[in-house]
């Protein structure tokens, strides 16, 4: 029990300085003569990012030992992975290129990743017999890392799209950007319904009739916008749902993503009424010395960095244990065929780079586009599309 | 169609645009270039010199990196679909499609399952789009490998001053640097490994030519898996089959033509526990209730000596003994066996005692094996009990009032009796199911009171054989080889030319300008000879 604290402690003094490091990043886009050289603020925020990914990696380990496998077998621990492997892919191509910009966006969202996993079960799972293999570690830990230097080339990406999308009228560009940085707003409002209906110990019992007319239990931990399939409420004093759904929907996750839209809107609005400008133009000013060619390879650089780790781990060494497992190496389950799909996206890209020449702004989307196809991965297939992969 | 003489006296192939020797500009378009397409060194491409016979079109068609981006892009959004309701082969057991999308998923399952999403990686379209993919690497691969194959090896080392000029990466000065320059420039060059070459008071330095086949043996990595995957229907290179095998049967294995047998001798599930397994877990077991720590089959493999004799009884002998675990399976010759799944106390045998209702007196037990039945079991001292009839899956009467069963399977067993005593040598007729006794005949002094259940677990073991596996690797490899040596390494050169009283440096990489530029800066500091310039940013100011 000693170590499994222990490990919780080190993951929350990793996600502390990640925060700082963030700080540390945005100082330094203030900094004036940072435009030729590394400035002192940037330095430090570099080095706060290694010693957080140290203490990250001392979760990692300590837990290991405490469950006595790698800890990748749940959502909770496999987003914190994924959160790992994306400051290690952040220190690599930083090292490379030495933009400090980069860090003022990755940090924050490696804060919100490691925040987003919390909310799920966080306690140490037994491993059900077919994870019980070394390929576990060896599959998920490479497609992690994979797709954790995939998603620099969004980060990249975005901080072209800032610098490049004008302001100045509206139009679709505009409206997409503002569309992705919603999204990512969505998420902290994810965060906070949560913790916030968690910290008042809020609790609806439902009974419910599913597809097959069973009655069946669900208790929600936020208030029902959302019932389930002739739900009907145990619990008194709880709000009643406003819409019913059909029994197939899975009612409570529908309800959490309509909380989290709606807060995310609210906040949204809030963010728009406050600064009086859309959220990509507030955001301009930080990107003002950013030269666009070097994101531009940045975000490039990462995708050809990226492909062949992603393509290993969570194609090649995903079949090789499918076919220990599962008996089979290939069997168009959800979460396989979404690798594929991943694995195509980045291959047009890397094909519409090369021979028609989408650099810049149209690499910059595709890098969106790519990042979205591994969330959806990440998180909406084993949410709601079921299949062999989906976690308890 | 003649090949092309340039000025500098290299023959060309038919169709080049810069001479594959010199670099000369050898079209009017390319001559009117402000920076040369350097893609594939100007060399000449079918699918850019050819389009005449159908044949031409053909391959112009799949050379296109376009249609082998759309053809991407179509089996991407294609597979997505597929992933929208579970497939046909992910469906329970004994549901017919038809009905089944229909019944659980409305309307829209309805359309789903007409437009055949259902099973859609099996569909025609589906399998001729990847087969179009692979039709379209193959053409795309040869039609410009071969020419860039041939303009990388003819390449001179001094070049001509136009090629230089058109270089992305650029300088040009009139002052000539002094041996001393010359010196520096080529130790950093080697302790970049570049590879130099000089000529004419020319210097040609280069590194990472190898990084340029990558794209290539990476497609023929995926032909290769392609390929692969579709000897699955070679007859002998696949087999797929699935074993039922009771605790204590012995069953020959399917797919192994009588060859080998397996012998089930017990087959186990275990929980984790509170206290058994690391206190760490039990907060996640108070949460989620029982988690499974293993499935596991004890099994025995025989051979049968006799499978070639016609005829002969099978000899069994022992091979070997290995439990099969879930991600254990047992291996022997080029099969596997793996635990797929199970069914836990399938009904084994049922005890019954013949009791006088009124006294209670019991006059004897019997055993019947719902898998072996006798007709008649002697009690002794004038006591029979006779089956008359065994429904091993009752479901109900027909109409004529006879009790019919479902299937073989001893899932819901139903007894038909005839209970022999002294006081009634002819017998009572007695109806036995679970939890249910009827006497059909008539009110009886007898019955058969149940005793006990005998169970014991079924274990289902995929068999598989799959010798298509060596070649689906190699592809795998060969694949992973192909991206590492194209992404991880460039392939960059560097000409620093004296002429006619002027200085060029030009540099070339096939990706990253940044890093090229940046180790040119370097290569050159503290030196005469100026670092290039990068022109097409140039150009953009
Ligand atoms: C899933 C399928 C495919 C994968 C995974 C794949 C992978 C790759 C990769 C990794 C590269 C190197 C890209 C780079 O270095 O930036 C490449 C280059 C290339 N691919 Fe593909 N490819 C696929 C399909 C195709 C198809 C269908 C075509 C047909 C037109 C094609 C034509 C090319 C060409 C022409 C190049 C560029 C070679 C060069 O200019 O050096 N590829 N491919």
């Amino acid at each position: 029990m000693e170590l499994a604290s222990l490990s919780s402690n080190l993951l929350y003094a990793a996600f502390v300085l990640y925060l700082v490091a963030t700080f540390f990043f945005g100082g330094a886009i203030r900094d004036k003569r940072s435009q030729s050289s590394v400035s002192g603020w940037a330095k430090i925020g570099f080095v706060v990012t290694v010693i957080g990914f140290m203490t990250h990696l001392g979760y990692f380990f300590t837990r290991w030992i405490a469950g006595g496998h790698a800890p990748v077998s749940n959502l909770f621990e496999f987003i914190v992975a994924f959160a790992m492997m994306l400051v290690g892919a952040f220190i690599l191509i930083y090292s490379i290129y030495r933009v400090s910009i980069l860090g003022l966006f990755t940090m924050p969202v490696v804060v919100l990743i490691i925040a987003y996993a919390s909310m799920f079960p966080r306690e140490l799972s037994p491993l059900i017999p077919a994870l019980q293999s070394d390929w576990l570690y060896i599959h998920v830990t490479t497609a992690a890392l994979g797709e954790a230097i995939l998603s620099i080339s969004f980060v990249a990406g975005l901080i072209y799209l800032i610098k490049a999308v004008d302001q100045t009228k509206a139009g679709k560009k505009t409206f997409w950007l503002e569309f992705v940085l919603y999204s990512l707003i969505s998420v902290i409002s994810f965060i906070i319904v949560t913790t916030s209906f968690n910290f008042m110990n809020y609790e609806a019992t439902f009974t419910w009739v599913d597809s097959n007319d069973q009655q069946l239990k669900e208790t929600y931990s936020i208030p029902a916008l959302v019932g389930p399939n002739q739900g009907d409420l145990q619990t008194d004093n709880r709000l009643a749902p406003i819409v019913d759904t059909p029994p197939l929907v899975n009612a409570k996750k529908l309800n959490t993503l309509v909380w989290s839209l709606g807060i995310g809107l609210a906040l949204y609005t809030l963010c728009r009424l406050v600064l009086r400008k859309r959220l990509g133009a507030a955001l301009k000013p930080v990107v003002k010395n950013v030269s666009l060619d070097l994101v531009d390879e940045i975000s490039y650089r990462s995708v050809v960095i990226g492909f062949p780790v992603f393509t290993l781990g969570a194609l090649i060494f995903a079949m090789i244990w499918a076919q220990i497992a599962w008996t089979r190496f290939w069997g168009w389950d959800p979460k396989e065929v979404w690798a594929l799909i991943t694995f195509l996206f980045y291959a047009a890209f890397l094909h519409l780079r090369l021979s028609k020449g989408w650099h810049g702004e149209k690499s910059a989307w595709l890098a969106v586009i790519g990042f979205a196809i591994i969330m959806f991965n990440l998180i909406a297939v084993n949410l709601v599309i079921a299949g062999l992969h989906s976690y308890a | 169609m003649e090949n092309k003489k340039c000025t500098c006296g290299h023959i060309n192939p038919y169709g080049t645009i810069l001479c594959e020797s010199c670099g000369r500009a050898l079209t009017g378009e390319a001559r009117e270039q402000k920076l040369y397409d350097m893609r594939y060194e100007g060399s000449a491409r079918r699918s850019q010199t050819y389009n005449k016979s159908i044949i031409d079109k053909v391959w112009n068609f799949f050379s296109s990196v376009k249609v082998g981006i759309w053809l991407i892009m179509l089996t991407l959004i294609g597979a997505s679909f597929g992933t929208i309701l579970p497939q046909e082969f992910y469906l329970p057991n004994n549901v017919d499609p038809s009905v089944y999308y229909e019944d659980v998923y409305g309307v829209f399952g309805k359309l789903y399952y007409i437009i055949g999403f259902y099973d859609l990686y099996n569909s025609v379209w589906f399998i001729a789009l990847i087969a179009a993919l692979g039709v379209s690497l193959v053409i795309a691969s040869l039609d410009r490998v071969i020419p860039l194959y041939r303009a990388l090896k003819k390449q001179r080392v001094d070049r001509h001053e136009s090629f230089l000029k058109k270089q992305r990466l650029f300088a040009q000065t009139d002052e000539i640097p002094n041996e001393i320059d010359l010196q520096t420039v080529r130790n950093q060059l080697k302790k970049k490994h570049y590879k130099i070459n000089e000529e004419n008071g020319a210097l040609f330095a280069e590194k990472g030519r190898f990084s340029r086949w990558g794209p290539y043996v990476n497609h023929v990595g995926l032909i290769i898996f392609l390929v692969g995957s579709m000897l699955r229907s070679v007859e002998g290179l696949y087999i797929d089959e699935l074993l039922w095998i009771r605790e204590g049967e012995t069953l020959q294995v399917p797919g192994t033509k009588g060859e080998y047998y397996v012998k089930n001798e017990e087959f186990t599930v275990e929980n984790y526990g509170e206290e058994s397994d690391p206190e760490v877990f039990n907060e996640a077991l108070e949460r989620v209730g029982t988690v499974v720590k293993n499935y596991q089959t004890d099994a025995v493999l025989y051979r049968d000596e006799n499978n070639e004799l016609p005829g002969a009884e099978p000899q069994l002998i022992e091979l070997a003994k290995d439990d099969i675990q879930v991600n254990q399976p047992m291996k022997f010759d080029q099969f596997a066996m793996y635990q797929t799944s199970y069914q836990k106390d399938e009904m084994k045998a049922m005890r019954f005692a013949l009791q006088n209702k009124s006294t209670g007196e019991e006059k004897g037990e019997l055993t019947v094996d719902l898998f072996e039945q006798q007709d008649s079991y002697i009690l002794g001292g004038g006591y029979k009990v006779e089956l008359l009839g065994f429904y091993p899956d009752f479901d109900g009467f027909t109409e004529e009032g006879e009790p019919k069963s479902k299937s073989p399977l001893p899932n819901n067993p139903a007894f038909l009796f005839n209970m022999i005593s002294p006081e009634h040598p002819d017998g009572e007729v007695s109806f036995v199911e679970i939890q249910n006794t009827m006497e059909p005949l008539g009110e009886t002094d007898y019955k058969m009171t149940f005793k006990s259940l005998e169970t014991r677990d079924v274990s289902a073991l995929t068999i598989r054989k799959d010798l298509t596996l060596p070649v689906l690797g190699l592809g795998g490899i060969i694949f992973m080889i192909g991206v590492i040596q194209g992404s991880y390494w460039n392939h960059r050169r560097v000409w620093i030319q004296n002429k006619n009283g002027h200085l060029y440096v030009a540099g070339h990489t096939n990706k990253n300008w940044y890093g090229l530029k940046k180790e040119l800066d370097l290569i050159l500091k503290g030196t005469s000879i100026p670092a290039p310039e990068d022109q097409v940013e140039k150009n953009k100011k």
